[in-house]
């Protein structure tokens, strides 16, 4: 086998890898890409219940009530509009009342099933996805006045 | 005092950093002897500086000094000292100083024990090395310095993130940097070989070792994330294809590839240009690794506090270390001459899918973990993208590649034979076969890749096993089998060791993801829940308290049939300081599975608690597997042959041996 060859075989390879890859990637795309919602775009844009979805924003103070058979209703909110969220389980160790917070599951009748609650592992850190829902409803800042209220101080202000 | 002298120490080391990376470079250029000898004393004073600039650190947490910023931040003054040292490296800036330490480290070992490299070859590694840690001293100075003061001085500290005071933790990051930073081994070799324009054999056979050793690291340290992940998080699963998780996910795939590719350079005189292309993409994974954790630009379930401000440099770094090694790659790769031909059924060719396959499967991990990134860059909208993707585009992948693995070593190098080594391999066929139809069997069906899972992991173990009866003639000639089996080169060992662990981790992977079975309930204490056949009775929650923090604790008795099996106490700690709860799970480790318990928020006034009660099949091996692979790398590091530095001659081998066998 001539080194020309050898060469053509390696990129021939190469190329049907990645061609399979790429095949794997553009069938996944569809099913398994998961977008992130505010509550004012689940409420203003119509979505479709068979999608997944994350919403992020502050969990709603007071709304936090728990059902029977270990089931959690709550509202996560970008302090403009609200959604009621729906969860069976364990809340994360991190979940608190004002707190962000990110959901994912699919919305259907008017309410957010969750199968997954996720807060995050430092209690001064804001998710991106939930600090953007409030600079995009315009209360970043009373979030930050908020956030100040609390106790909390940005991390990197010394 | 001891701060300013640590903050000192490490400006000095810029200096001396700075001097390693141009004298000794220039002298290789211009043959001066004298200048290139400069690197050696230049390696060992970094080193020594940043052990003085650590230790100062690592004082200044022991005794909790909280007029240092860091110590502030990230202790206590009640916390354990176990803590207290691990919180050096549990935080963004002492992990960096602890990332320079580890490389000035490898450094300085090069430098002690380089003796049998080329002048040249040496001075320019070492001068590549001291660029890599320039890099990394501005980056500390200039945006995170440890040493910084505050006035006046806190009485005491915001603790640490109490998810991070583990055992587990304690040790994860040291692990992953040696494994990061091993592989800034190869790529100071892989850019001084292409200044030089020449790789051969004994380039090879520095390069090996580093890799392995840094692979094995890594593993170590990836290992015992996952596991980590596995217990504190009490979410019963052990891999989130989290962007953290997926940055030291990369590197260890474009390692596993140097790995591989780096044998065929050794022994075989060819792939060199490809090699070196890998080493470039190993390190620049660990970088990448390295600052997307750190930066702030992911999304993570495990994101710890963290600082957009410094993306900006990091990207900087970034883009001169790979935009810059890629550029010296592109116009000196070229010139490497490779003399070795092979046909594409041999034992080059297994080796050369192996790197193709780990290095697409590196690049559709990259894909994953940045498309969201990039997407919203673009204005596209944000979007996560986690398990559903990744399985379904990174199991299909590397399933071809796996069963590949049982032919490869059957193979010979330049030309194999595929009937052959299929006919060798008929015991492992059928073993395949009985091992799906009893997984079926067993489990009732399953989902699909479950089954295709544990057929592959017993493909593998068998082929693997196979392949050593064979090497060592144990069905021919058994007599001296056994004395064979002990006369096998370390790197043979090492082969077999790590390819079986790898089996088993893939059985692991295979029966936790394809039949994990999960429960959540309210649970009164009496009330009973079975989960794949295991009874769970709670019997009442107590609480309690530890060294800093309390505890509210729920007793599980699990039997089976009647037969008791463990006693698990699930545990809530609540960290007063950071005012922050944390969940242990409960786990009993059984050969088929983990029984694994976590209790939740107390529910009614009848001392009703909510309860998550998991059993997770076969997770065990994943962690042998995982050993195994350890240890298999490590004693493949230890083969004689990368020691001595150059081929072992026949006769001093068998002299050896000889002794050996008489001891």
């Amino acid at each position: 086998m001539k080194r020309k060859h050898k060469r053509l075989s390696f990129v021939g390879l190469a190329l049907l890898l990645i061609a399979a890859a790429a095949a794997l990637v553009l069938n996944a795309y569809e099913e398994s890409i998961v977008f992130f919602h505010s509550p004012t775009d689940i409420i203003e844009k119509k979505v479709s219940s068979d999608r997944r979805l994350r919403l992020g924003g502050l969990v709603e103070e007071d709304s936090v009530q728990k059902k029977a058979d270990a089931v959690v209703v709550f509202n996560v909110t970008d302090l403009s509009n609200s959604v009621s969220v729906r969860y069976r389980g364990i809340l994360p160790d991190l979940f608190r009342e004002g707190q962000g917070v990110v959901a994912e599951g699919i919305f259907k009748d008017g309410v957010f099933q969750a199968d997954e609650v996720l807060a995050k592992h430092d209690e001064t850190y804001m998710p991106p996805e939930v600090a953007d829902a409030l600079k995009k409803s315009g209360k970043w800042d009373a979030m930050g006045e908020e956030m100040k209220r609390q106790g909390h101080t940005p991390k990197d202000s010394k | 005092m001891i701060a300013e002298a640590g903050h000192f120490a490490l400006v000095l080391a810029l200096f001396v950093g700075i001097v390693q990376s141009t004298v000794p470079m220039v002298g290789a250029h211009r043959d001066n002897t004298i200048w290139m000898a400069m690197a050696k004393p230049a390696a060992m004073s970094q080193f020594a500086l940043i052990i003085f600039s650590f230790g100062a650190l690592t004082y200044s947490h022991v005794v909790s000094d909280f007029s240092v910023v860091n110590v502030y931040q990230n202790s206590h003054s009640l916390k354990p000292m176990l803590y207290k040292v691990s919180g050096v490296w549990g935080n963004h800036e002492g992990s960096l100083l602890l990332w320079v330490l580890i490389l000035t480290g490898f450094g300085s070992a090069v430098a002690m024990f380089g003796g049998n490299l080329p002048p040249s070859l040496k001075a320019r590694v070492l001068g590549v090395q001291a660029m890599v840690s320039v890099g990394f001293y501005l980056f500390m100075l200039l945006t995170s310095n440890p040493f910084e003061r505050m006035f006046p001085a806190a009485l005491d500290g915001q603790d640490m993130n109490p998810l991070l005071q583990d055992p587990g933790l304690a040790f994860h990051p040291p692990f992953l940097y040696l494994g990061y930073v091993g592989f800034s081994m190869a790529f100071s070799f892989a850019i001084a070989a292409l200044i030089e324009g020449r790789v051969d054999a004994a380039w090879a056979r520095w390069v090996r070792p580093w890799t392995l050793a840094a692979w094995s690291f890594l593993t170590i340290g990836i290992a015992l994330g996952s596991w980590w992940a596995y217990y504190e998080l009490g979410w019963g699963g052990w891999w989130f294809w989290d962007p953290v998780e997926n940055a030291s996910f990369m590197p260890w795939l474009a390692g596993t590839a140097l790995l591989h590719s780096a044998i065929v350079v050794e022994k075989r005189d060819t792939m060199k240009s490809w090699t070196i292309f890998l080493a470039i993409l190993a390190f620049s994974m660990s970088l990448l690794g390295t600052f997307l954790v750190r930066s702030g630009v992911l999304t993570s379930v495990h994101a710890f506090a963290t600082d957009p401000e410094r993306g900006v440099f990091i990207l900087l770094l970034l883009m001169i270390v790979i935009g810059g090694s890629l550029a010296l790659f592109a116009l000196r790769a070229p010139a490497l001459k490779s003399t070795g031909m092979f046909k594409p059924i041999s034992r080059e060719g297994g080796l050369l899918l192996n790197n193709l396959v780990m290095s697409t499967g590196c690049a559709v991990v990259l894909l994953g973990t940045l498309y969201p990134l990039f997407l919203d860059a673009v204005g596209g909208g944000k979007v996560s993208i986690g398990p559903p993707f990744f399985n379904a585009v990174f199991i299909p992948l590397m399933l071809p590649m796996l069963f590949a693995m049982g032919y490869g070593p059957m193979l010979s190098w330049k030309r194999g034979d595929l009937a052959g080594a299929s006919k060798r391999l008929i015991v492992a066929f059928i073993a395949t076969g009985i091992a799906a139809a009893a997984t079926v069997a067993i489990a009732d069906g399953g989902p699909f890749f479950g089954i295709i899972g544990m057929a592959i992991a017993v493909w593998m173990g068998v082929s693997v096993l196979v392949e050593m009866a064979e090497r060592i003639r144990l069905f021919k000639a058994p007599g001296k089998a056994f004395a064979r089996l002990m006369h096998q080169p370390r790197a043979t060992w090492g082969m077999t060791l790590a390819h079986l662990g790898m089996a088993m981790a893939i059985a692991g992977m295979a029966g936790a993801g394809g039949w994990k079975a999960e429960s959540i309930q309210v649970m009164k204490p009496g009330e009973t829940v079975t989960v794949s056949g295991y009874d769970f009775t709670f019997e009442g929650a107590k609480s309690g308290r530890g060294p800093n923090y309390t505890i509210i604790q729920g007793d599980f008795q699990v039997t089976r049939d009647g037969e008791p099996v463990a006693m698990l106490h699930a545990e809530k700690r609540n960290y007063p300081v950071r005012q922050m709860p944390t969940t242990e799970a409960a786990i009993h480790t059984l050969m088929t599975g983990d029984l694994y318990a976590v209790i939740g928020d107390s529910e009614g006034n009848e001392g009703g608690f909510v309860t998550r009660i998991y059993f997770n099949p076969l997770v065990v091996w994943m962690w042998i597997g995982s050993l195994f692979m350890v240890v298999g790398g490590t004693i493949s590091v230890s083969d004689r042959r990368y020691r001595i530095g150059a081929p072992t001659a026949r006769q001093s081998k068998s002299g050896k041996s000889a002794e050996a066998a008489s001891a």
